[in-house]
Order: structure tokens, then C-alpha cells, then sequence
């Protein structure tokens, strides 16, 4: 069963950029992507860039409005997710519980949606 | 149910193993429980006119088998449930249930209701619903909520499960430590609901306090040597001891200082005192065996004013040391007015209002309109009745307190 996790956190939460903290949460990173693949959950998985570069898009009565900004304004922000293939819930909140900043961020885990074929 | 068939005794063991195991086979609780119900209903008819068979459980895991077969196959998307059909067939096919086996599913049954990705209110419905076996309309009626609401809260949670994929299948040792605490909070809150509910015409639902006990006894059954399960089931039966002494005829709550201690139920309160301490001996306190033993100290004290106040605000002490309470401390205040006179309860009560986490507490007011009564401070006294009277949501309790009000008045 397939699980979104998606990752929002405080930006200005966690180690600084460029310290060695920093340096070391990345290896983290890495090895729970690795962790993921190794056990053939991964699916996918990005980062992504901040709040300040996103752009909203609705279609209102045939008219495109394009607007500055994330979606949902708040503290924490969307910073990335991962998709992963797993037997169950449990499953999924324990990959969810060793995401390396999930002690400072907030980890939702949501199943996919899973359409019948054709 | 009319009973003409043993059903009902029949009932109370074997819901819970049946579904446990439907669960187990079928993978889907929602089919597993109607499954269980259908074959219920089955039951009742065919016992009340062929005798109780030999091997009850085996009839209704047959009888729910094949009725979840028909289920399925009346099914839309059969190709969707084909694998179920073949999971049932696999089930069937394996050697009868052995008691360890029977002891897991139930455990994994109770942990999957009390899931923490389940919202508290939805852990309540779906044990009583689930594990207990109370109708839907049984339990809107115990929460004073429309049977639509009910079914509305039930039908949220199970879509969830299904869809998320919460897994029934846990009673690992890892799990069991996780969710062990939610499972007791589950029961525990459906006997307070049941002992003295908020938002209910009368103070005592029978009802509720029955399911919590009979489920504390499960807990207890299937995980017999932890100390808080114990302390849990201690804490349960030694309060409902005094269940026919809390209200008086008009349904109005008695206090524990009036309270006809003869008709306390001494069977009850063996039954605690010796669950207490077989708790103990594992040495491993908890909060759960702490409230017990305070319950433990009020169901053998001879009389209110022979109770050993000093043991209890010493229990209170140790509880609040561990985890800091607001309603800890003032029941602590309350030990402290029995123990050292009104005067020190209330410096003691004093103490907690400055935080004002208690002022929509209609005990904490109660409390303090007791004690300033007792020191003859009338005004001051009648001035906290209507305090505790403003923020009251029990008519049971509020007739109480308009009755206390008006015996001060009338000093």
C-alpha cells in the first residue's frame, strides 16, 4: 500500500544553513533515502524550494488566477515528501517517525488513493 | 435481545472472539462485524428452537463464515473480493483456534479500536462498538447523541481504517507497550462517562460502568501481569462498589461523607483490594494503582471521618510529584480539609485558583463552598455554589448543588 509523507516544517527551525549541524542533518538525508530504497519502500521523494517560490494557480469560471504564495499560509511549510510502498499504517508512521527532522517538523501521512485500472 | 436461547450468556464471551478472528480472516472489520452480527441473529432464532449446541463459538464462526461468503458474493465489485473469498477459504482450512491464538486476536482487536491515528472519541465508539458489541443505538444513547451521529462517527472511523490501512493484526510485545495506555484511557473514560457524565439528565448510566468493567476484566484476561491493567480493573471496581450509595432515590448525587457504607458491595471490593495487590506485587507503580489505592483506602475505612486522610494526601503527593494535575491537587486540597481542618483545605484550594486552569471545574468550586460552609463563612460559602452551579453541565449534580446551597441558607 502506497503512503504520501509529506514534510512540513518551521524554516526558521532547525540547524543553520552551512553549519555542521546542517552538514551532518543532510547525511541524514541520505541515509534514510538509502534506508527507504534498501528496503524497497521508496517510491519517490523530493525536496523542495521554499514558500517564497511558490506560485498558486486556480481556474475560476474559465478564468486562470495566478497568484504569489503557497496554498495554506502558515508557521510550518511544505519542504518535501517522499512516496513509499508499505504493508500498513503502522508501517508508515515508523518511516515517518525516523525522517530526520520529524523533531522539529510535522510529518502527515496520507494513503494514496488507489484507482481501479482502465 | 429477548432471550429464550442463551444467547445472551453466550454473548458476552464469545462477540469478541468471533470478531477477533473474522477480523483476522477477513481483513475488513466492517464485514467482520456484520458478519458477527448476522450470526447473532442467527443464533437467537435457531437456539431458541434447536437448544444451545455443543460448541457454541465453532457455530457462530461457521454460521458467520458462510454469511460473509453471501455478503461478498451479493458484492458489486466481486473481483475486489474475490481475494477475501479465498482468505475465508484459507481460514477455514487451518486447524481450530488454539487459546493463545484466541488471546492475540482479541488483544490485537482492542489495541487496532485505540489506534492513535483514531481520534479519542472515535477509540470509545469503536471498542464499545467493536470489542463490547453494543448496538450503534446503544451507544449513541449512553453519549447522549442522535443515533445518525453515532453511525456518522462509526462509519468515519472504519473508512479510515480501511483506507489507511490501520493494521488489527498487532499484539506484539512493541505495540502492546505503545498503545497499552490509550487502551486503559479508552475504558477508563467509558466508566467515568458511565459514573458521572457530563451533559446527562442523571448521574449513574449502569449501562456504560457494566461495559467498562466487563472490558477491564478482558484487558485483564488478556494481558494478565501488567501492573497498570491491574490498577486499572482495581480502580474500576472498587468505585463502582459504591455505585448503589452515590445517587439517592431522585437521582441526585450523594457525598462519599453520606454515603450508607453498609450497602457498599463487599464482593466488588474484595475483588479490587485483590487486583490492587497483585499490581503491587510487580512493583511498578502507576498512576491507575495510585487512584486505586486512594479508592482502596475509602472502600475499607470504617467511616468518612475514620478514613486515613494522611495516606491519601500522602498518594496525592507521590501523583503530583510524578505529573503536576490541577484536578490532582485539588482533590489533594479536599484530603487536606478532611486531614487538618477547613481552614488549611482552603489555603490549600487558594493555592490552585491563583492558575485559574480550574474555573469552569464545577468541583473545584463545590469544594470550596463545602469547606467555607463549614467555617460558617455563609455568604462566601453561597457565593461558590453559585459559581460551581454556573459552570455545572449535569442536571443530576446541579440539583445537588442547589440542594447543599439552600441547606447553607438556611443556617
Amino acid at each position: 500500500m502506497k503512503y504520501m509523507l509529506l514534510l512540513a516544517s518551521d524554516p526558521t527551525a532547525g540547524p543553520t544553513y552551512d553549519s555542521d549541524e546542517f552538514a551532518a542533518e543532510m547525511k541524514e538525508w541520505f541515509a534514510y533515502s538509502n534506508a527507504l530504497v534498501e528496503a524497497g519502500a521508496m517510491v519517490s521523494g523530493e525536496p523542495l524550494q521554499g514558500p517564497d517560490t511558490a506560485t498558486t494557480v486556480q481556474v475560476r469560471d474559465g478564468e486562470r488566477i495566478v497568484t504569489d504564495g503557497p496554498f495554506i499560509e502558515s508557521k510550518e511549510v511544505l519542504g518535501g515528501f517522499y512516496v513509499i510502498d508499505v504493508p500498513d499504517l503502522d508501517a508508515a508512521i515508523d518511516w515517518a517517525a525516523k525522517i530526520p527532522n520529524s523533531y522539529y517538523g510535522t510529518i502527515e501521512v496520507r494513503p494514496v488513493m488507489d484507482l481501479p485500472a482502465g | 435481545m429477548i432471550d429464550r436461547s442463551g444467547v445472551a450468556e453466550v454473548f458476552a464471551t464469545e462477540w469478541p472472539r468471533l470478531v477477533a478472528t473474522l477480523v483476522r480472516d477477513l481483513g475488513d472489520i466492517g464485514l467482520a462485524e456484520d458478519a458477527a452480527q448476522d450470526a447473532f441473529m442467527a443464533a437467537a432464532q435457531h437456539w431458541a428452537a434447536d437448544g444451545l449446541p455443543d460448541r457454541p463459538g465453532a457455530w457462530l464462526l461457521t454460521t458467520a463464515r458462510r454469511k460473509a461468503i453471501d455478503q461478498i458474493r451479493r458484492s458489486e465489485r466481486f473481483d475486489e473480493r474475490l481475494p477475501q473469498l479465498l482468505m475465508i477459504a484459507d481460514a477455514a482450512d487451518r486447524a481450530s483456534h488454539t487459546v493463545p491464538d484466541l488471546v492475540d486476536e482479541q488483544l490485537a482487536l482492542l489495541l487496532g479500536c485505540c489506534h492513535p491515528a483514531l481520534a479519542p472519541d472515535a477509540q470509545v465508539a469503536l471498542t464499545l462498538r467493536i470489542v463490547a458489541g453494543l448496538s450503534t443505538a446503544q451507544i449513541a444513547r449512553a453519549f447522549f447523541v442522535s443515533e445518525a451521529t453515532m453511525t456518522r462517527r462509526l462509519t468515519r472511523s472504519k473508512t479510515k481504517i480501511r483506507a489507511a490501512n490501520i493494521p488489527f493484526s498487532r499484539s506484539d510485545v512493541e505495540t502492546l507497550r505503545e498503545r497499552l495506555p490509550a487502551v486503559c484511557a479508552v475504558i477508563y473514560s467509558i466508566f467515568t462517562e458511565g459514573h458521572a457524565s457530563a451533559g446527562a439528565p442523571t448521574l449513574l448510566r449502569g449501562d456504560l460502568c457494566d461495559e467498562a468493567v466487563w472490558l477491564a476484566e478482558l484487558l485483564r484476561t488478556l494481558v494478565p501481569h501488567d501492573p497498570e491493567v491491574a490498577g486499572l480493573y482495581a480502580l474500576i471496581v472498587l468505585i463502582d462498589a459504591r455505585r448503589a450509595t452515590r445517587v439517592d432515590v431522585d437521582g441526585v448525587p450523594v457525598l462519599l461523607a453520606d454515603q450508607d457504607r453498609s450497602r457498599w458491595n463487599r464482593e466488588k471490593i474484595a475483588l479490587g483490594l485483590a487486583a490492587l495487590a497483585a499490581a503491587h506485587a510487580e512493583r511498578n507503580a502507576g498512576p491507575y494503582q495510585f487512584q486505586a489505592a486512594i479508592a482502596a483506602i475509602h472502600a475499607t475505612a470504617p467511616s468518612f471521618e475514620q478514613t486515613d486522610w494522611s495516606a491519601v494526601v500522602r498518594l496525592y503527593d507521590v501523583m503530583l510529584a510524578r505529573r503536576p494535575s490541577a484536578v490532582l491537587a485539588l482533590n489533594r486540597a479536599v484530603a487536606i480539609g478532611e486531614r487538618d481542618g477547613p481552614e488549611a483545605g482552603l489555603a490549600a484550594l487558594d493555592a490552585i485558583e491563583c492558575s485559574g486552569e480550574l474555573d469552569r471545574y464545577p468541583y473545584f468550586h463545590s469544594a470550596c463552598a463545602e469547606l467555607l460552609a463549614r467555617l460558617d463563612r455563609h455568604d462566601e460559602s453561597l457565593t461558590a455554589f453559585r459559581r460551581a452551579l454556573a459552570v455545572c453541565t449535569n442536571d443530576a449534580e446541579r440539583l445537588h448543588l442547589e440542594r447543599r446551597a439552600a441547606t447553607v441558607s438556611a443556617r
